[in-house]
């Protein structure tokens, strides 16, 4: 099949970007990243500058793959990160606009690369359980109702891409944020400082610059790994619990 | 140069008890000007790092990518081994201990795999303390199962999804010691050499992946945690980015690397479907809990399948051949990796495969569906129930089980894997070998450590499935945090690191002009193309069948491709900015005299031994044949760019009684 890719280039965050437009061949087989392959082969044959994007696993888990494909964050499949979108989703001739993903608190790196690194900042204020190495009861000391753990895995699947953010017309990072206050708050072994938790990891949410959440709902619809806004909804229970009760408020 | 294990005396099942209680300690007053370095932050980096930072050294960590959370451990599927006997099937750490080594083909060391299945029960109960949220029971319990070489139940797991949530507790463990200043994270660093000063590691040369700019940090030791080199291959399950090189250049400083032929050879991988192809996907280990693998008993039928004209579905059954249970009645389906692997290749090879390239066997789920619809239907007392609601149900219950992987399947294959069976291929997956290490996990360079995939310690000649997971987080969260006392004891005196030394300068410079050097020679192929043509001659020469000619002719290929590379490489851009291309190349020239090592070793080794199989030394049944006359030792190797120097350590097996290994 013959592309026509439209795809953002920006030599770094101090320069400004645009449109760069390219003709590539591609079979229904590929991944859309082997796609992407081809053409930087084919950049570099020229002694051209490759579109710089970032991936790793390419096999949907570990969040490292982010650009926005006509206009959706990981393109057109539901539930599916950009690295397992495959060209058989697209007909010969398409063209398709690529973009990095969109958030002031995302900035561009170089081309489709940004930095998340806000994301980070957010788990390390407050999304862990604190116990040491070696503090540990017995596995199975602590009995967990199946469908709760199931719940807890459900909030857990999330892989930290950003593209809730990227979706989000408000630059919203609720749905990363609350699904980390879920994954912990739903166990038993989390619920002990979860008012702590959810206080800290909003107040950095809001330093960071994320936008506030109106319940719009592009993040989940978007999420790759289908992340539920039922975890936004606990979010704000936990919040409105810990403010007011918690002295920690 | 004499290899000293340090494996403590006394009674295999008493040493690390014992070990644990008479290790020197470090203060914690001095702990706190202690500095350590950790590199990678895989199960085996960040759980080490920030176990030491708990302990109240001074660590900082150390990333290629953009966040600590994306190493490849995150990608493991199908759960993590542990000695806890929850199901009352006869485990114990005995049998795990056994387990271990006879899987391994008896080369691994036996005092390091008894401290791993001891200390495997520590680790679950940790994980459950973090929130990982692993499968549980309707009582609430923890549920397990089974993966191949073993006939107990002890595998934990979260769905198909189980490196991902343990690499997420890691991680948080490792956000709270960042939060709380213990650890100091470095994201977008890549190690490209170490420094040694007076014979010991004292810090490192990481590269600014943002700015290009060489950095120096000191420490009073260094800790790789930096994971296989399965992408030696081009081709493997392993993600893009993972590379040799952090521990390469341990090794180009004279730490000695061990076993590297050592490979592991995964069989259920989705095949490969084109020339564009960027890498692999394995489809979890556990599918063969419930999946039988089979290809056509008659060479047309394979043909037609070949050429689209037949499906599975169209041979019936008396002409299916189930080649693993017919041959390895014992463990049927569950055949250790190893010997699945060598077992696909061999149906393959006689032209059965399924596939447009006849590199493919089915995994084949129909059967287990039929079963649990069947036990569904008994349980909600159906009667009468027609094949196709039985199927219906059936199918929920695999769906429950194994969904995600199905779906992965069909987003790749293109193919619905409850109608047909999945086709499936062998690919490389792990490595065995890696940095070689003492008891302690220290390697011959004096406070250079290594943890997880990237020391050799612990899986021989063939890793088990679920025990990768539980090797790196042994090491990281209960060995090293122990055994690197015997250094760091011994270093309380030594003052903060210096990196204005002239030792630091030097090796700053040295990496500097090999990545500059890169850069100059304008040459007109891509690092890509030099990455495929390596990957195909070590698949071709060094994979899953190896004979001494074959890796003669590899071994000089490697070398005039290795000089064509110096010539010829054309990387876009400059060494001072942010520039992927270069950062592949710097990674692939390491991955050619890698790839010249393990030719190398796996032409020393004159016998087969699990995932090392050599034509010429298999019994009349194709099964692997070991010499343990001659070869019960790990080969550790030290690099010369002329002819690499073989150092032996020689195994002894005190408790264990060497075998044939047999699963039939």
């Amino acid at each position: 099949m013959k592309l026509t890719l439209k795809i953002w280039r920006q030599k770094n965050n101090k320069s400004q970007g645009k449109f760069e437009t390219y003709q590539v061949e591609a079979n229904e087989h590929m991944s859309f990243l082997e796609m992407m392959d081809v053409l930087n082969e084919q950049l570099i044959a020229e002694k051209k500058e490759p579109v710089a994007f970032e991936h790793d696993c390419r096999e949907g888990i570990c969040g490292t793959c982010s650009m926005d494909i006509n206009g959706r964050p990981h393109g057109p499949m539901q539930g599916t990160t950009t690295c397992q979108v495959h060209m058989r989703v697209f007909k010969d001739g398409d063209t398709i606009t690529i973009e990095p993903f969109r958030s002031t608190v995302f900035p561009v790196i170089k081309d489709l690369v940004v930095d998340r690194a806000a994301l980070d900042r957010i788990i390390q204020a407050g999304g862990y359980i604190s116990v040491n190495t070696g503090q540990a009861v017995d596995g199975n000391a602590i009995p967990i109702e199946k469908d709760e753990a199931m719940k807890a895995f459900d909030a857990a699947a999330c892989i930290g891409c950003g593209a809730c953010v990227s979706a989000c017309p408000n630059g919203s990072a609720m749905l990363f944020t609350s699904a980390k206050v879920s994954h912990l708050g739903i166990l038993p072994q989390g619920k002990v400082e979860s008012s702590r938790r959810v206080l800290n990891m909003v107040a950095q949410m809001d330093k960071e610059g994320f936008g506030m959440c109106s319940n719009i709902g592009a993040c989940s619809a978007e999420c790759p790994k289908e992340i539920s806004l039922d975890n936004i909804a606990r979010l704000n229970r936990e919040y409105f619990k810990a403010s007011l009760a918690s002295e920690k408020a | 140069m004499k290899l000293d294990s340090k494996i403590p005396a006394g009674k295999l099942s008493d040493k690390w008890q014992q070990f644990k209680s008479e290790v020197p300690l470090v203060a914690p007053n001095n702990k706190r000007r202690i500095d350590v370095i950790v590199v990678g932050t895989g199960l085996a980096g960040a759980s080490a790092a920030a176990t030491l930072g708990e302990l109240g050294y001074n660590v900082k960590a150390f990333t290629f990518h953009d966040s600590p959370r994306r190493a490849h451990s995150i990608a493991a599927q199908g759960g993590i081994n542990a000695a806890k006997n929850y199901q009352n099937d006869g485990d114990s750490v005995y049998r795990l201990f056994y387990d271990t080594i006879k899987g391994g083909d008896y080369r691994s060391r036996e005092a390091n795999v008894h401290r791993l299945a001891e200390v495997s029960t520590q680790i679950i109960d940790q994980c459950v303390a973090q929130g990982v949220p692993f499968a549980r029971e309707y009582g609430g319990l923890l549920e397990n199962r089974s993966f191949g070489g073993v006939q107990v139940s002890r595998t934990f797991y979260a769905k198909g999804q189980t490196g991902q949530q343990l690499l997420i507790g890691a991680y948080q463990a490792l956000s709270r010691q960042i939060s709380l200043g213990t650890v100091t994270m470095y994201n977008r660093h890549e190690m490209v050499d170490l420094v040694v000063i007076d014979g010991k590691a004292r810090g490192i040369i990481a590269r600014n992946l943002l700015t290009g700019k060489l950095e120096r940090f000191g420490a009073h030791c260094v800790v790789l945690g930096t994971g296989g080199y399965g992408n030696v291959f081009y081709l493997s399950t392993n993600a893009m980015g993972s590379n040799v090189s952090a521990a390469w250049r341990t090794v180009r400083r004279g730490a000695l690397m061990a076993n590297p032929c050592f490979t592991q050879i995964h069989p259920t991988c989705i095949p490969q479907s084109g020339e564009y192809q960027s890498k692999l996907t394995l489809m979890s280990e556990s599918l063969r809990n419930d999946g039988r693998v089979w290809v056509p008993k008659k060479i047309e039928d394979a043909k037609a399948i070949q050429q689209g004209k037949k499906t599975a579905l169209d041979i019936a059954e008396e002409d299916r051949d189930y080649y693993l249970e017919r041959r390895y009645p014992a463990f049927g389906n569950l055949v250790p990796r190893d010997v699945a692997s060598r077992a696909a290749k061999v149906e393959c090879d006689k032209g059965l495969g399924v596939s447009p390239t006849g590199l493919a066997v089915f995994l084949d789920f129909s059967a287990a569906i039929e079963r649990y619809g069947k036990s569904e239907a008994h349980s909600k007392g159906m009667e009468n129930v027609s094949k196709e609601q039985i199927m219906a149900m059936g199918t929920k219950v695999v769906e429950a089980k194994y969904g995600n992987l199905f779906e992965m399947y069909e987003k790749i294959s293109g193919e619905n894997p409850y109608k047909f069976p999945m086709k499936i291929y062998p690919a490389v997956h792990y490595t065995m070998g890696g940095l070689w290490v003492d008891y302690n996990l220290e390697t011959n360079i004096p406070g250079l450590f290594a943890t997880g995939e990237a020391n050799f310690s612990d899986h021989g000649a063939n890793r088990l499935g679920a025990s990768a997971l539980m090797q790196g987080l042994a090491d990281g969260y209960f060995v090293l945090p122990y055994t690197i006392g015997t250094f760091l004891s011994k270093e309380i005196r030594t003052p903060k690191v210096d990196t204005n030394s002239p030792e630091f300068a030097a090796v700053e410079a040295e990496a500097k002009k090999r990545i500059d050097g890169l850069i100059n020679v304008k040459g007109s192929q891509s690092v890509e193309s030099f990455h495929r043509r390596l990957g195909k001659i070590m698949w071709d020469y060094c994979g899953m069948s190896r004979s001494a000619e074959g890796l003669l002719k590899g071994r000089q290929m490697i070398r005039s491709l290795r000089e064509e590379f110096y010539k010829d490489v054309f990387v876009p851009g400059t060494s001072d900015e942010f520039n992927p291309e270069l950062e592949k190349a710097y990674r692939v020239a390491d991955f050619m005299e890698l790839g010249e090592l393990m030719m190398l070793d796996a032409l020393n080794r004159n016998e087969s031994c699990g995932g090392h199989f050599r034509e010429e030394y298999q019994t009349p049944e194709g099964e692997a044949l070991r010499d343990d006359a001659n070869y019960t030792y790990v080969a550790a190797w030290e690099w010369d760019d002329q002819e690499p120097i073989l150092h032996k350590e020689e195994l002894v097996y005190e408790e264990v009684e060497l075998k044939t290994r047999s699963y039939k």
